[in-house]
């Protein structure tokens, strides 16, 4: 059981040409894998995310083909990815505190929504009534309004809404980004414990907080202006990046420890470029420390252990040498 | 130094104003010369409020704010113009903060006309030009040209240098790097503690614990609207004694240490703040009967003060 994605290419249709955010992403997602996807604003990571989903206009398919199961997943037809919604792939969208109906109460909301994919709410009643548990929400949230809800309340019961028919892949984009310390912490645990309990099989965690991931997700992946980077374990990434620009963005992160008086961090110089019309070749190649003549041509993603996939020409020349 | 004096903030709320809510209650803080205070609470806990409230942006229910001993609240007209020339902030979303149909460097032109009208072309050109290259930025490459065509970075940078200009004393950075990217948030932190050493103050609001020990000399917990432990930074992480700032630290997502389990989140409605007692009472481990009383804050050394009746107070 596995989610396949094999060289997905996906551009914003514009008045001034396309935005190629997405370029040759290839990655699987095993059963039972938490998979972290980070990267700056502007990289391609929730791009990834939503046309596993409902990739609907400006974006466009271009190329490349998604698996689950071996079957596969009509993600550039709007129709026809309908039936997978919600039971194969389902989403927490990004600003989940404001994805419920303001005027209804969340039960009334809930009954709707199952009903818009044929299921019956009294017969789903109890389950929903054990994840509501599971999150620790008591069950008169059910006759409440959203306002009435914390953030990270609101944020727990659209997790479970999300999930109510098991889906394969659970994609969470931003998640946890917008809740104070306490919350992230009890929404991303959560999370893992949702899996644990098989309310979704994988789950794709979108996010620019590396620290979250270390702490929730078997694997990262790193994406850089629309193309993917690196992609290894958890530790792997965090301990023994390869790619330079993984290197550099672990070491902009502050510690808890770290103060400025005592150890200076620096940021990453220059910035990504315009996806409008990208440079060809390595994309990172302008803020590179070790970039050289090759990285004016693409760098193919080598898998170099098992696992562990890195898109850089240095990664070919050890290769080469060993 | 800015001076925060029992400052209460009481909004009215519901359909007729019926009903108050204590957005900040009795709180006391003060801000020393070339000194970064990280002001640290999750959202809802009044920590915009009191930013808003010493830009003069919001009236101060009780209580007063005053700045080398002088009290600014009742500043209007001539005064109030002068107090921002001292006192200015930046905020959270720097996108926002301009209006996209006129270039981003208007900003500049606008404090020119406002507070340097005799200032003449040439003189402010070479002044803004130090401006930007005192935030990093390189004039030739922002000036010129409209919002949308600079990163979240540089308008960001743009709004400092905005505040540079009037060659002020006091900054109120409210969560200025929330929107920024891991990559180029550190340079603007960086900037900030540049600017601390030239003799700025800075009052640094954030919900995120790492950055505010990374820039803060000191550091103040907010939770609904009451400071629960203040000291210097170094004492709060290192030995926190409010069991709030004690649960948030260990919910901190760290790269070499994983979490525990958690324990104890927020599991009822919201509801409005405890006019009486403790105000985490809710969701503290250790409440007890005495926990309806309010604790103060009281000192448990010279630089660290906490308000838990848990905590003894330090002798004498």
């Amino acid at each position: 059981m596995s989610l396949e994605v094999r060289d997905l290419t996906v551009y914003y249709q514009t008045l001034r040409g396309d935005v190629r955010a997405l370029e040759n992403a290839t990655f699987t997602i095993e059963s039972g894998e938490i998979m972290g996807l980070a990267g700056e604003s502007g990289c391609g990571k929730t791009t990834l995310g939503h046309s596993l989903i409902y990739l609907a206009p400006p974006m466009k398919h271009i190329g490349g083909r998604v698996t689950l199961n071996d079957v596969d997943l009509p993600i550039a037809d709007i129709e026809a990815m309908n039936p997978h919604r919600f039971r194969d792939v389902s989403i927490i969208p990004q600003y989940a505190m404001n994805a419920m109906n303001p005027v209804r109460k969340i039960g009334r909301m809930t009954e709707e929504l199952l009903r818009s994919k044929g299921v019956d709410y009294a017969q789903i009643r109890p389950e929903l009534q054990r994840r509501l548990d599971l999150v620790r929400l008591r069950p008169d949230v059910m006759d409440l309004y959203p306002i009435e809800l914390s953030g990270g309340m609101k944020q727990r019961m659209v997790m479970v809404l999300s999930t109510l028919l098991n889906p394969f892949l659970l994609i969470a984009d931003e998640i946890t980004s917008a809740l104070d310390v306490a919350s992230q912490k009890a929404v991303a645990q959560m999370l893992v414990e949702f899996r644990e309990q098989d309310c979704c099989k994988s789950a794709m965690v979108i996010t620019h907080d590396i620290s979250i991931l270390y702490q929730i997700a078997d694997s990262i992946m790193i994406m850089y202006a629309g193309q993917i980077a690196e992609k290894a374990a958890t530790d792997t990434i965090i301990h023994e990046p390869r790619h330079p620009y993984t290197k550099l963005l672990i070491s902009t992160l502050p510690e808890i420890g770290a103060q400025y008086t005592r150890k200076r961090l620096q940021g990453i110089a220059g910035k990504p470029p315009l996806l409008l019309l990208p440079p060809a070749g390595c994309r990172f190649r302008e803020r590179c420390p070790v970039a050289d003549a090759k990285c004016v041509q693409t760098p193919p993603l080598l898998e170099v252990e098992a696992g562990h996939s890195v898109a850089c020409w240095r990664e070919v020349e050890r290769r080469a040498q060993a | 130094m800015l001076k925060l004096d029992r400052v209460t903030k009481v909004y009215r709320v519901g359909t007729f104003g019926g009903r108050e809510l204590r957005a900040v209650d009795d709180v006391s803080l003060q801000i020393p010369d070339s000194e970064v205070v990280a002001l640290i609470g999750e959202s809802g806990s009044g920590k915009s409020t009191i930013g808003k409230m010493i830009l003069h942006l919001t009236n101060t229910t009780t209580g007063a704010i005053s700045l080398d001993g002088v009290d600014v609240s009742g500043l209007r007209g001539p005064g109030l113009k002068d107090y921002y020339r001292k006192v200015q902030g930046v905020f959270q979303d720097p996108f926002s903060s301009y209006n996209p149909i006129f270039k981003a460097d208007r900003l500049f032109h606008i404090i020119h006309a406002e507070f340097y009208p005799r200032v003449d072309a040439g003189t402010w050109e070479r002044k803004l030009d130090g401006a930007l290259r005192d935030v990093g930025l390189n004039p030739e490459h922002v000036l010129n040209k409209f919002p949308h065509q600079l990163s979240g970075g540089q308008l960001q940078r743009f709004l400092i240098a905005r505040a540079l200009l009037l060659d002020i004393r006091f900054l109120v950075a409210d969560e200025i790097i929330s929107m920024l990217d891991a990559s180029t948030r550190i340079d603007v932190l960086n900037l900030l503690a540049e600017l601390r050493s030239r003799g700025l103050s800075v009052l640094f609001i954030t919900h995120d614990l790492s950055l505010a020990n990374y820039i803060s000399d000191r550091a103040a917990i907010l939770y609904r609207g009451r400071i629960v432990e203040v000291g210097t930074t170094a004492r709060i992480f290192t030995s926190a004694r409010h069991p709030y700032t004690q649960m948030l630290l260990q919910s901190v997502p760290r790269l070499d240490r994983k979490w525990e389990l958690q324990t104890g989140i927020e599991t009822t409605p919201l509801q409005a703040a405890f006019a009486s007692g403790c105000v985490y009472r809710d969701r503290c481990p250790l409440a007890y009967e005495q926990c309806s009383q309010k604790p103060e804050l009281r000192p448990v050394d010279a630089e660290h003060a906490v308000a838990c009746w848990k905590v003894p107070a330090a002798a004498g």
